[in-house]
């Protein structure tokens, strides 16, 4: 259970331009509270700006303006205390599966034996026995995401940062990601930040879903996602379902046809 | 034959281990058949027995030892400051400025031409002879390894800060072991070429080594002795290669090269 609260204050970021070209504004001054133990989706147009928003977050990227504050204090750079699951692969090459999710647990310098411990329950959790001392070329994407999600778990973070990480597995492997992180987040109630492109998984996985309109990236809505927990694959067929998936569509058709003619 | 189709083991070492037959027996043809007289090339038998009596009488294991001994040395001087410095460079943006115009510039010095100079510092003894393939394998060394270790790749490095490693632990954990396999194969490269300046040191100014044996050998007109010190020299590079192989596969399964 985290009980940190994490607020975005009028984060906006701009890229220089290359070259003379003009500089780009990518996130226009953009404002979010995320309580304790709540699971946001970010959804929207790729391009958008979302995934810039979560690198701000994670601190792998500095606000042009603004500031982001996890319970008063200032994020300033990445750290231990927001973990993050990347969409490519990047669990280390010449680390076990076990290695890699004790990377964070070592690097806090973590007695051995306890490390063991950790990482024994991360491995349970996320369904990787039997794989703990492969190499990551031997595993699957989805195998590679459930280590990459362990990894971060294993760390404890206060809050949870997802950037597409089921974007690149085929279809039926992410719905089965989908799942396991709900049961993890079900079980643990830490704060997630997740963003998207695909309006099933948000509405599936979060408790509200944040729209992001076309570059340059503003909230454009915040939808609630009334449907009690435990949920289950069931539930994606359901009435109260479509109806959210209906509005949320609508909300995100305009974006897209925007980016993709601004594109 | 189409392209990039892999070939198996047996057809790979049988095709390998051909070549090298067709080129003893034509080199074997233009000999006996007298087409190529001994004075310029010895046939291949002669060139064995040249070799038997070099071990045998000469001593030549001695020469052999003693110019592995130079390579190996210099060439582990060089690596042993080389490749810390390239991991520096590669890392730290400000340390790569600072060296890399220098190194640059020095790379192209060619480590043969220092050999006069050379002489003059450091006289005819080992220290010239190490300084030679220090010269020959230093520069070369630093660059690819920065430039190996600048490579890293970026979202490993930001996986490591969003787990909680600062500069230190980024350096020792994620830069160094992901440019490990790569710094090896450039060790491999850089220890062959260390093998054409040390030959070359041992041409001028020296008193014992497979150079100055093949040098000895031309004022007699010996073809038979400067090819087999020319073979041997192959056969070494062919083992040192194949055992470097074989310990970067020991060392990095998870690279599967």
């Amino acid at each position: 259970m985290s009980n940190k609260t994490l607020r975005i204050a009028g984060v906006t970021r701009t890229f220089p331009g290359q070259g003379r070209a003009a500089p780009t504004l990518a996130l226009q001054p953009t404002n979010l509270t995320v309580e304790p133990g709540e699971f946001v989706a970010i959804l929207g147009p790729s391009g958008c700006g979302k995934s810039t928003l979560l690198r701000i977050v994670a601190g792998l990227d500095r606000p042009t303006a603004g500031q982001v504050t996890l319970d008063d204090a200032p994020v300033v750079a990445p750290g231990p205390d927001r973990g993050m699951v990347f969409q490519s692969y990047t669990l280390f090459p010449w680390l076990t599966v076990a290695q890699n999710i004790r990377f964070g647990l070592a690097e806090r310098g973590m007695p051995e034996a306890q490390q063991q411990t950790v990482a024994e329950k991360f491995i349970a959790r996320t369904g990787l026995r039997g794989f703990e001392n492969h190499w990551p070329r031997q595993l699957s994407g989805g195998m590679q995401q459930r280590t990459a999600l362990a990894r971060a778990l294993a760390n404890d973070p206060e809050i949870l940062l997802l950037d597409e990480p089921f974007g690149a597995l085929d279809h039926q492997t992410r719905e089965l990601m989908q799942e396991l992180l709900l049961e993890i987040w079900e079980a643990d109630r830490k704060t997630v930040l997740f963003v998207t492109h695909d309006i099933d998984e948000a509405i599936f996985l979060a408790n509200r879903v944040v729209v992001m309109s076309a570059r340059p990236g503003r909230i454009k809505a915040e939808v609630p996602v009334p449907l009690p927990y435990p949920r289950d694959w069931t539930m994606k067929t359901a009435p109260d379902f479509a109806a959210l998936k209906a509005r949320l569509m609508a909300e995100i058709r305009d974006e897209v046809r925007k980016a993709a003619t601004v594109a | 034959m189409k392209p990039l189709v892999p070939v198996s083991t047996g057809a790979r070492v049988i095709l390998g281990v051909g070549f090298f037959v067709l080129f003893v027996a034509g080199w074997g043809a233009v000999t006996w058949s007298g087409w190529v007289p001994p004075l310029f090339l010895a046939s291949p038998g002669r060139t064995l027995l040249a070799g038997w009596s070099l071990l045998t009488e000469f001593g030549f294991a001695g020469d052999i030892g003693i110019t592995i001994f130079r390579v190996v040395g210099g060439f582990l001087i060089a690596a042993a400051i080389g490749v810390p410095l390239g991991l520096m460079m590669g890392a730290f943006k400000p340390v790569e400025a600072f060296f890399e115009p220098f190194i640059s510039f020095a790379r192209y010095l060619p480590a043969s031409a220092f050999i006069p100079l050379l002489i003059l510092w450091a006289g005819v003894g080992e220290a010239q002879k190490l300084s030679v393939i220090f010269i020959g394998s230093f520069f070369q060394i630093v660059i690819m390894v920065a430039v190996i270790a600048g490579a890293t790749r970026i979202d490993l490095v930001e996986a490591a800060y969003t787990l909680g490693a600062r500069s230190r632990g980024i350096v020792r954990r994620v830069i160094i072991p992901s440019a490990a396999p790569q710094v090896m194969e450039t060790l491999r490269l850089v220890l062959g070429w260390a093998w054409t300046y040390v030959i070359v040191a041992e041409l001028i100014g020296a008193t014992s080594g497979i150079g100055h044996m093949i040098m000895d050998s031309q004022r007699l007109l010996d073809t038979g002795q400067m090819i087999f010190g020319i073979v041997v020299i192959g056969v070494i590079g062919l083992v040192t290669d194949f055992l470097f192989k074989a310990l970067n596969r020991k060392l990095f399964p998870w690279a599967a090269i």
